[in-house]
């Protein structure tokens, strides 16, 4: 049996070469925070502050948000729409990463949307050389974090044990 | 997915089924069932009488394994026909599928209708439904026209030949004595069905065996 659709995996040094480059986007951006979400919704990681938002809901919503937004761009014969924008006091701007992770800021008016537009574009370029790491190591079937539950069948009988 | 880093597993499940078939009942019920502390807010993006627009959503943790918290997104679709393009839009990714069936009689055609759009979304992603865990739900036990197990077996889980020669062998189904998961059949063919379970999802009945065997599936797969 295959183990689903999207098997992948972080490795703590990716984790943090993707949290530096997050911060230091911030820093340049002064947004409030910044998450990256894979396109099936779930959350990667989140840098800065988020007092109060429910970041795996934020997570699900957004990557909805904007495959349903790729959908409309399809539909009036756009290939893509690469990035998306949410304006409020509060203001949203998403950015895809070589279409398998979404860059999610949150930022308000101590900024301007068109500082995270011209931040974002270089953020988004050096995030795709991590994630494409990511996943060509993945695709080689070399990354011993794939393993962490080969051999777990007892354990995870037990874990149903309810 | 797997992140080191956060020490979590995270998997993706989707109910699918046909409209009104209990698949945010599902959801609703395991929302009240489980501890607050292991689960997320319960996301419903419906229409104003209730019917699901997009999908409805709900994280749970079901435990630790090896270290790793094993977090479970919970996904619904659309049932209603003319919704496929969020419907589909919702597998992107999906690491276990179920299917929610509605047991009422005059419900079997919307079932196969369900069923064969499941297996044509899946395909247009490259996934092979067969080759996944997936498990079957029949809800509405309850139901006085509900339509007999067999007959819903032998119409939505007839089973699908296994050509794969070191799989042939029998395989008892755990959740039903006396039946086979992997079995031949008279003429020689070996075939394997999902695992099936029976339930009344408004009552809760057969909701966390559902749920259980689903995400179990997933696991495994990744042992």
């Amino acid at each position: 049996m295959t183990a689903g659709t999207a098997n992948w995996s972080f490795t703590q040094d990716d984790f943090t070469a993707i949290t530096e480059s997050l911060k230091r986007f911030l820093g340049e951006t002064k947004s409030l925070c910044a998450l990256l979400v894979d396109r099936s919704g779930q959350l990667v990681t989140t840098v800065g502050d988020a007092p109060g938002l429910d970041t795996t809901a934020f997570a699900t919503l957004t990557a909805a948000d904007y495959s349903a937004n790729d959908q409309l761009a399809k539909l009036v014969g756009e290939t893509d729409f690469s990035s998306l924008f949410h304006q409020g006091e509060k203001s949203i701007y998403v950015a895809d990463i070589a279409r398998r992770l979404l860059l999610v800021t949150i930022f308000d008016s101590r900024t301007t949307v068109g500082l995270v537009r011209l931040r974002m574009k270089n953020e988004v370029e050096e995030l795709t050389q991590l994630i494409d790491r990511v996943f060509s190591r993945g695709r080689n079937g070399d990354a011993a974090d794939q393993h962490v539950l080969r051999g777990a069948d007892e354990e995870i009988d037990k874990l149903f044990n309810w | 997915m797997i992140n080191y880093a956060s020490r979590e597993i995270n998997c993706k499940i989707v109910y699918y089924g046909p409209g009104l078939g209990g698949k945010t009942t599902n959801l609703e019920h395991v929302y009240g069932k489980v501890k607050p502390e292991t689960r997320g807010k319960l996301i419903s993006l419906a229409t104003e009488t209730e019917r699901t627009l997009f999908f409805d959503f709900l994280p749970v943790d079901l435990g630790t394994i090896r270290g790793f918290k094993t977090r479970f997104h919970l996904y619904t679709v659309p049932g209603q026909v003319y919704y496929n393009a969020s419907r589909k839009l919702i597998l992107k990714n999906v690491d276990g599928i179920v299917f929610v069936g509605d047991s009422q009689a005059e419900r079997m055609e919307a079932n196969l209708e369900s069923m064969q759009n499941l297996y044509d979304n899946m395909a247009e992603y490259g996934y092979d439904l067969t080759q996944m865990p997936f498990v079957i739900q029949y809800n509405k036990r309850d139901l006085p026209n509900a339509a007999p197990i067999e007959d819903l077996q032998a119409s939505l889980n007839p089973g699908w030949e296994v050509e794969d020669a070191a799989k042939h062998r029998v395989q008892p189904d755990p959740y039903h004595a006396g039946q086979n998961l992997v079995e031949q059949l008279p003429g020689g063919e070996w075939i394997e069905r999902a695992p099936y379970f029976e339930a009344i999802a408004v009552q809760g009945d057969g909701v966390f065996d559902t749920l259980k065997a689903v995400s179990k599936l997933v696991l495994k797969a990744l042992a």
